[in-house]
């Protein structure tokens, strides 16, 4: 850090070297001051990205990745630096390059993609002047010529009509092309080092796959070097050549992307890719491996091996001394001192579930049945006169037996949300019934009985607003507890205690308030509050998307446990189908308020599909970078509900439209082998032969590779907003889900 | 940043809990000074008639319009009164008036905007309307007017600081309840059946008190201002009570003579009011730390 070396030391000098490196970290130590004293948030890290590489660099929250990344371009908050080790971009020093030079470095040799594209564009300001700012700044551009510059860049990252979109403001785009904005606006001075932070995190999963696709073909052709930051295993396994898995601030485990995934040498690792959903598994086949307890604070750290407190296979030696990282294989580097013994621990078979303690024996009676459900939202001043509503939900039927789980899945804006706030009775529904055991509710939650309340309940997605933050995890539980469940007082802290045990939490959790708790651990307090008064149907909204994977794994596997034990009804809302796939018996597909494609689990997974559920499947980032698939991808996003196409709703963005039939005619329900049905035009066998060869890929069989892709039709964003509203008399109604109770289930 | 750590093992304590405030209050000086001048200022309400060495009504005939001096430190008035002494008296007063005041503002603005923010609709229409159309007036005009219809009296004072201040207090708490009542573990309460009486006063108003907490003692400051006015425009409490604005008010005329009839009770009202004012902020840094940066 003393030496000072000159930044303008060529960085072309040595570009003849192929594998010359970019970025170079060694022995990197990065403290925060706090108040509670220094925080040593990451650890003696050394890494090395070289040119043309993509680095990923993954783990879960709070292992220190950002951290990492920011301290070795400097970009720490004012109490965090960088107190040990050494930081070279192509030779440069930077961590004793004066704030000065770094500022020409930030923008000029170093490009940053953040997380959130919303929070990253001024919104006071038109795209296109943000844009000219790089260039004009790092690059000595006139004003003209940055714009001809910017608008080759948004050329570059496939932006559909630059012109138009420089002229707009940040509100008046979607996500996903605020991400493509943002990395043009990265690549604009063709910089050596491009840090992308979870840069499709905040988005859809069909946008993330849309952009993951151009990050992917950036890679392919530009010269930088790429350091990758994602939680999502899927993402390192489709964009990464390397992959370093970090944890609690250290780096346990780096190496090619294919040789890591193959065969993991920590683990961690092992735990990572064991807690990833798969969409080969089913409901009845697997339990997913979750990690148990959480990452340490890094003023408590435990002596020897960090991981050894979550460690399956640790041993005495483990505690003793902190191991480093050693040379395991080609490229493979892990810090595990039992690396040898670790691809014959993985190799373990997997849990199956224990079906033992099943004592639920009601299955197959009706529970809830929704008849047509309609929500439309008074729009406001929007357009003169009456303004037009939003049909959020547009007519859809399902059906729940008991003991099952229908899920739902759509992107985001779909109006799944919107549906079961109906069911629940948060929202009061336009029109339609909803109906519990036959019996027909109230619109409103407010005007439904005890008796009623008493079987619905709600998981909400984010547990850190459905705890109330003055409230003892023990009050939180009691009060459903003692208001629906009719217990005597005098039991109610034996109910809550059973409560907690059932989620596997500790009975001490009962005196804290939800800020001592982590995320998940808040999750298991809201399940149990749902459970508290022995609910018949259980509505969860996207219940674990916002936690970690480790964390997801273990909360489905509760919510599977709690299933078999009570006989609960599910309804699990989710935009991620690997997930909704594991819990679900039934799977309906939404898409702008109505349903596409209903049927049993099995059945969704597999051809025929619904262009639209195609899309959503081969959407999923898949953790193996074996497996290479046919990508359908959709095009713009979601069209407003409140102009919603004519004819087909999907037709706009749909990568299978045969033709003018989809803009002019509703298409009709067609029923496929058990229970299975399909809203399209196209006849179920047509599909079926067109995809079968697509979705090989997906269960592992490289076959696909390389095979002639059916060419996605030209979808015309534009036809979006030049359609009418047309033809919408409600009439279409779904079909039931979840028919002819239960046949569908498999054997367990 | 994207970290989230895990609880600590053990549940704080309330004395840990205080310990902890108390950490954050002193590492930010203008909230020590604002703590420290109120301190003084309450003491000096509770024991001011105690020390004082004269009654605020003693005339001493022989020393009028005295300057400061070892006799009377703050110097006498035209009639010969000891302005500290007289100083120490009021100081009661105006906390009690001025504290009433707000205090009944926060308890009525508080219910309103709890009301209103939940019921939504026409309630909230109808009452926010009406709270607006007091907004709406100019205070002290109103408060004139007020007084001038009842009378002046420490009561009177109470009630027409309260309503001066009800549509400021129920805006705030309105706003904090339109944020908390979309929360999840509302839709929680309302999915178990709960009444909505429970829900504003258990699951809502909890979540509302940091920021009623800072509004008021903002409200606290500005109703010292306002009483202090009222005194000065002789709607206060009338003579010979020891009412600061009053005495500003009297000091005026004397002013090239004796300023420091003046000086001392304009300088009590104004340290008083920087003093809550440094508190008030203190508060909000520390109830409400996101925003505020170190």
């Amino acid at each position: 850090m003393s030496t000072r070396i000159d930044p303008e030391i060529s960085p072309d000098a040595g570009l003849a070297a192929a594998d010359q490196a970019v970025l170079e970290i060694e022995d990197v130590d990065i403290v925060y001051r706090t108040s509670g004293g220094p925080l040593h948030t990451v650890r003696d890290v050394s890494l090395r990205i070289a040119r043309g590489e993509s680095y990923g660099l993954v783990g879960e929250s709070g292992s220190g990745k950002t951290t990492l990344a920011r301290g070795a371009v400097r970009f720490l908050p004012s109490n965090g630096s960088v107190t040990k080790g050494r930081v070279r971009l192509s030779g440069t020093d930077l961590l004793g390059a004066s704030q000065n030079e770094m500022r020409k470095l930030w923008g000029a040799r170093i490009g940053m993609v953040h997380q959130d594209p919303s929070a990253a564009v001024n919104p006071a300001m038109r795209v296109g002047n943000q844009l000219d700012e790089m260039g004009r700044t790092h690059l000595g551009m006139s004003k003209a010529q940055a714009r001809v510059k910017s608008l080759e860049m948004l050329n570059r990252v496939g932006m559909p009509d630059p012109e138009a979109v420089v002229e707009r403001y940040a509100h008046q785009l979607s996500g996903g092309m605020l991400q493509r904005v943002l990395i043009a606006s990265a690549l604009t001075t063709d910089p050596e080092l491009l840090i992308m932070d979870e840069p499709t995190t905040a988005l859809d999963v069909t946008t993330e796959a849309v952009i993951l696709d151009l990050v992917q073909e950036l890679l392919g052709s530009v010269r930088h070097a790429v350091l990758f930051i994602t939680h999502n295993l899927g993402v390192v396994a489709r964009v990464c050549d390397t992959v370093g898995v970090m944890y609690a601030g250290e780096v346990v485990e780096e190496g090619p992307v294919k040789t890591v995934f193959k065969q993991p040498l920590h683990p961690y690792t092992v735990g990572l890719l064991g807690a990833v959903p798969r969409l080969t598994a089913g409901k009845a086949d697997l339990e997913l491996v979750a990690i148990p307890g959480f990452i340490p604070r890094p003023d408590a750290l435990p002596p020897g091996c960090i991981f050894a407190p979550r460690c399956p296979m640790v041993i005495d030696e483990c505690r003793a001394a902190r191991p480093q990282l050693v040379d395991v294989g080609p490229g493979q580097r892990s810090s595990c001192i039992r690396w040898v013994d670790v691809p014959e621990e993985a190799e373990r078979p997997r849990p199956v579930r224990d079906t033992s303690g099943e004592s639920f024996s009601g299955y197959g009676r009706e529970l809830l049945e929704v008849r047509d459900l309609k929500k439309y939202f008074k729009g406001r001043g929007a357009g003169k006169g009456r303004s037009a509503a939003v049909k959020a939900v547009d007519g859809i039927s399902a059906r729940v037996t008991e003991g099952f789980t229908l899920g739902i899945v759509g992107e985001s804006g779909c109006g799944k949300t919107t549906f079961i706030r109906c069911v629940s009775g948060l929202e009061e529904p336009t029109a339609g019934e909803v109906l519990l055991q036959g019996n027909k509710l109230a619109p409103s939650v407010t005007d439904r009985p005890y008796d009623a309340l008493k079987k619905i309940q709600m998981v909400f997605q984010n547990p850190d607003v459905s705890l109330n933050p003055q409230r003892t995890v023990g009050d939180i539980i009691a009060r459903p507890v003692q208001q629906l469940g009719a217990v005597p007082k005098a039991e109610v802290p034996q109910r809550v205690a059973e409560l907690l045990q059932a989620v596997h939490l500790p009975q001490a959790y009962a005196a804290r308030l939800p800020q001592e708790l982590s995320g998940g651990e808040k999750q298991r307090v809201a399940i149990a509050r749902a459970f508290a008064a022995e609910p018949a149907l259980v509505i969860c909204d996207e219940p674990i998307s916002s936690l970690d994977v480790s964390v997801q794994a273990s909360l489905l596997n509760l919510l599977a446990e709690l299933q078999r034990s009570a006989g609960t009804s599910y309804v699990f809302v989710s935009h991620d189908l690997a997930a909704v796939r594991h819990i679900s018996d039934w799977i309906a597909v939404v898409y702008l308020g109505r349903l596409w494609e209903v049927g049993p689990t099995a059945r969704i997974f597999e051809p025929p599909l619904h262009p639209y559920t195609e899309a959503l499947l081969s959407a999923i980032p898949i953790a193996d970078p074996e497996i290479e698939r046919e990508r359908v991808r959709l095009t713009g996003s979601v069209p407003s509900a409140v102009n919603i196409p004519s004819g087909c709703r999907f037709h706009t963005r749909c990568p299978r439209k045969i033709g003018d039939i989809c803009e002019r005619e509703e298409p009709p329900w067609r029923d496929g082998k058990k229970d299975h049905s399909i809203c399209c035009h196209i006849p179920l066998a047509e599909l079926a032969a067109s995809q079968r060869h697509a979705l090989d890929g997906m269960y592992g069989s490289a076959d696909a590779v390389g095979s002639a892709a059916p060419a996605p039709a030209d979808t015309g964003v534009g036809d979006a907003e030049g359609s009418s509203t047309g033809s919408d008399t409600g009439a279409e109604v779904g079909p039931d889900t979840g028919a002819e109770a239960g046949s569908g289930r498999g054997g367990s | 940043m994207d970290q989230e750590q895990p609880p600590p093992i053990t549940k704080p304590s309330r004395f840990k809990r205080a310990a902890d405030v108390w950490g954050r209050v002193r590492r930010h000086p203008p909230t020590v000074i604002g703590l420290a001048i109120v301190v003084f200022f309450l003491l000096m309400a509770v024991f001011g008639p105690v020390i004082a060495p004269y009654k605020f009504s003693d005339q001493i005939a022989t020393a009028r319009l005295q300057g400061p001096s070892w006799e009377h430190w703050f110097g006498t008035d035209q009639f010969g009164r000891d302005v500290m002494s007289r100083l120490l008296w009021g100081a009661r007063d105006i906390f009690l008036v001025a504290g009433f005041g707000t205090a009944l503002a926060v308890l009525a603005g508080a219910t309103l905007g709890l009301i209103s923010g939940y019921a939504g609709r026409w309630v909230d229409e109808g009452v926010m309307r009406f709270l607006d159309v007091l907004l709406s007036l100019p205070p002290l005009l109103l408060a004139m007017v007020l007084l001038g219809s009842v009378g002046p009296s420490r009561f009177n004072i109470i009630i027409v600081v309260g309503v001066l201040y009800v549509p400021m207090v129920a805006r705030v708490v309105r706003s904090v309840v339109l944020d908390i009542k979309t929360r999840e573990f509302v839709e929680a309460a309302k999915l178990r059946g709960e009444r909505g009486s429970y829900i504003m006063s258990r699951e809502i108003l909890p979540n509302a008190l940091p920021a009623l907490a800072v509004e008021s003692s903002m409200r606290f400051s500005y109703a010292i201002f306002l009483v202090a006015s009222l005194g000065f425009l002789g709607l206060g409490v009338q003579p010979p009570a020891p009412d600061w604005g009053l005495m500003v008010n009297e000091a005026r005329s004397w002013f090239d003579q004796a300023p420091w009839m003046l000086f001392f009770p304009a300088g009590a009202i104004a340290f008083l009011i920087v003093g809550v004012g440094f508190l008030s902020d203190g508060m909000r840094r520390i109830l409400w730390p996101t925003g505020v940066s170190e």
